[in-house]
């Protein structure tokens, strides 16, 4: 029994079937990798599990409880953070500001007016959001706008904020979409970092066939919306079917 | 001082400082001078100028901060201006009480209003602002205002008659709002020379809610919450998936806005006991809009200067007849003379729109952060005039970097 388990999850946009029969097992604290063709419907897989779209059949268990009618806000809370494929982060407010948001909202919940008063809470929350920058490196860039880092930075910020909340399923879409060969292996070393230290279950959706390879513990190929194999990176690499589908002769 | 930091404690006494001396500083010229008619030191403009102000103080909480464009603001002043007529109708012409419940019933309105208007966001949520105070802009006008339940006086608009209840209404005590025995009305002129200065109670009354009003817009700006609404603004996706609800966020913005809100609006009713459903036009709310855009929105005392402007023009530009015109260029021959003067006329006197409409232009396309953005870039040069030096290198780099400009 996997920490997320699909079952038999159909979607359908009018005509076209993203997603037909759907299963995957993600087993606890593994790195997985969903890969696919552009249109195999890996995002929207993606989209089903944080609630963003909910599948037209089937069921989505997170550790044991079902992800299906709740509100993105609320899957988010049972342990759920995703990393999207263009970063999301608070543009306009500062890197340490954005650091201290996912805490904030980790420690105090979804609402709290969190007084005008300036407490010794929130010295604490500056600390730890200060801390976090100096591991990912962004220390010196605590008091810049997000907006004006670089595509790297952004990233390593975004996941850097859903590290703050310790999160037990870690989604990612295309981390390294757009980004320079240097950029692309900084991410996989942070990753690399992050799933040695924590007990955190990543789910990674890639094109870049050097990032699933060395990071991917198994790693699941999706075509026409139905999964066609499960199997270890080294298997995949030699597998005919996978070969055909996808990876063509490159591989 | 009092939880702020240096940049914040002085932007607040400057802000003092300005209102307790506006008497002084509005009235720069002699009384019989031919330019006393741009003085704006008289007691109904100063009072006019505290209250906008802080209405925009508290519009730019939910728009400058929160990211939320609302059409229908007027409709909580209008709230609160008939709350405190009723106070002194019900109650007493003290208006203590008549603003304190002027601001409990805005609150609870924006809050029925928010609620609903809430569940959309971008243009839909201030089209549904904007239904809602026309809605009860018509209310108020018309469907309240019937011999059975006559809540609003319609037309004619609510104001205190003889015959009302008034159960605190003491012997000795002024027949007019008044703040424990001191009327609103009462002031004091200072003659200094050829100068006159005006010290107003209703002045002073609006001055102390303004730098109160200032004071905590302050501290939300600078609190964890004023960074979790600056969240909302900047990224909402973010927010849902970092496990927070942005409605509740929003809903206080709004809730808080029409408070201040509805204390602007008890304020008009306390120097002029008289509401009239007009206040909740949307006209009305447009004109927050501007003068919060025209100031500066999301920044602390951009709201407050572009009050002040708009109410400036209003109030003066619009005073400046043909006659006038025809005095200021009588040294002209007459034909040149008309022809100048036919020129100026359409932007002053009843044009005064026109030349507000120019200015807002202006503003928005050369200055999209408002009078603030003017003032930095200004104190920005004056600081480079100064460092000469410094700035010639900087362009020189700057040629360097970029030699095709």
């Amino acid at each position: 029994m996997g920490i997320l388990e699909v079952k038999n999850v159909n979607k359908r946009f009018g005509g076209l079937q993203a997603l037909g029969d759907v299963n995957l097992s993600v087993e606890e604290n593994s790195v997985h990798a969903i890969i696919g063709p552009n249109g195999a419907g890996k995002s929207t897989l993606l989209n089903c599990l944080i609630g963003k779209l909910i599948p037209d059949t089937g069921s989505v268990m997170f550790d044991g409880q079902s992800v299906l009618g709740r509100k993105p806000y609320e899957i988010n809370q049972m342990g759920i953070s995703r990393v999207f494929q263009t970063p999301e982060i608070f543009s306009d407010l500062t890197v340490l500001e954005n650091m201290m948001i996912p805490i904030f909202a980790t420690r105090d919940g979804a609402f709290r007016m969190h007084a005008i008063e300036k407490t010794e809470n929130e010295k604490d929350i500056i600390a730890q959001a200060e801390e976090m920058l100096e591991n990912l490196n962004l220390a010196e860039q605590r008091h810049t706008k997000a907006a004006s880092m670089s595509r790297g930075n952004k990233r390593r910020l975004e996941i850097g904020m859903c590290l703050a909340q310790n999160p037990r399923l870690l989604l990612l879409d295309e981390p390294t979409a757009g980004m320079a060969r240097a950029d692309t292996n900084n991410t996989i070393d942070l990753l690399k970092q992050i799933s040695d230290e924590r007990d955190i279950t990543i789910a990674i959706i890639e094109h870049d066939m050097h990032v699933v390879f060395s990071l991917a513990e198994r790693i699941t190929v999706l075509a026409q919306g139905t999964p066609l194999v499960e199997d270890t990176p080294d298997k995949i690499k030699g597998h005919p079917k996978v070969r055909e589908a996808y990876l063509g002769e490159s591989a | 001082m009092l939880g702020l930091n240096k940049k914040d404690t002085a932007l607040f006494l400057i802000v003092i400082a300005l209102t307790v001396f506006a008497p002084f500083l509005l009235n720069p010229f002699p009384t019989n001078s031919a330019m006393a008619q741009f003085n704006a030191g008289y007691p109904d403009l100063m009072q006019r100028f505290a209250i906008f102000g802080i209405f925009a103080i508290g519009f730019n909480i939910l728009f400058g901060l929160t990211g939320y464009l609302s059409f229908g603001h007027a409709a909580f002043l209008g709230v609160g201006s008939y709350a405190a007529v009723w106070m002194f109708k019900l109650l007493t012409y003290n208006v203590i009480p008549a603003i304190v419940v002027a601001v409990i019933l805005a609150g609870l309105f924006s809050l029925l209003i928010g609620y609903i208007s809430l569940r959309r966001s971008g243009i839909y949520f201030s089209i549904l602002t904007l239904a809602f105070a026309q809605m009860s802009f018509a209310l108020a006008y018309s469907v309240l205002s019937n011999p059975k339940f006559n809540l609003t006086n319609g037309e004619t608009g609510l104001q205190v008659y003889a015959d009302d209840p008034q159960i605190l209404h003491g012997p000795g005590l002024p027949n007019l709002p008044h703040v424990f025995g001191w009327s609103m009305r009462g002031n004091n002129q200072m003659s200094f020379g050829a100068w006159d200065f005006n010290f107003n109670t209703g002045y002073y009354v609006c001055a102390v809610c303004l730098i109160l009003g200032f004071y905590l817009a302050i501290r939300i700006f600078r609190s964890p919450f004023g960074m979790m609404l600056r969240a909302v603004k900047s990224n909402n996706t973010r927010m849902t998936y970092t496990g927070l609800n942005a409605r509740p966020y929003a809903l206080a913005a709004f809730v808080i806005s029409g408070m201040y809100a509805g204390l602007a609006g008890g304020l008009m009713a306390a120097v002029d006991p008289l509401a009239g459903a007009e206040r909740m036009q949307w006209t009305a709310s447009g004109e927050v809009v501007l003068m919060t855009i025209l100031g500066g929105a999301g920044t602390l005392i951009g709201p407050i200067l572009g009050a002040g402007f708009i109410k400036y023009f209003e109030n003066i530009f619009s005073k400046i007849n043909e006659a006038v015109l025809h005095s200021w260029f009588s040294f002209l021959p007459d034909g040149l003379e008309d022809v100048i003067v036919a020129l100026i006329y359409p932007f002053v006197g009843k044009g005064w729109h026109l030349t507000l409409g120019m200015l807002f232009m202006l503003v928005v396309i050369f200055l999209p952060g408002g009078l603030v953005e003017g003032g930095q870039r200004i104190g920005r040069f004056t600081f480079r005039r100064r460092d000469a030096k410094s700035a010639d290198a900087e362009r020189e780099a700057a040629n360097q970097r970029n030699p095709a400009e």
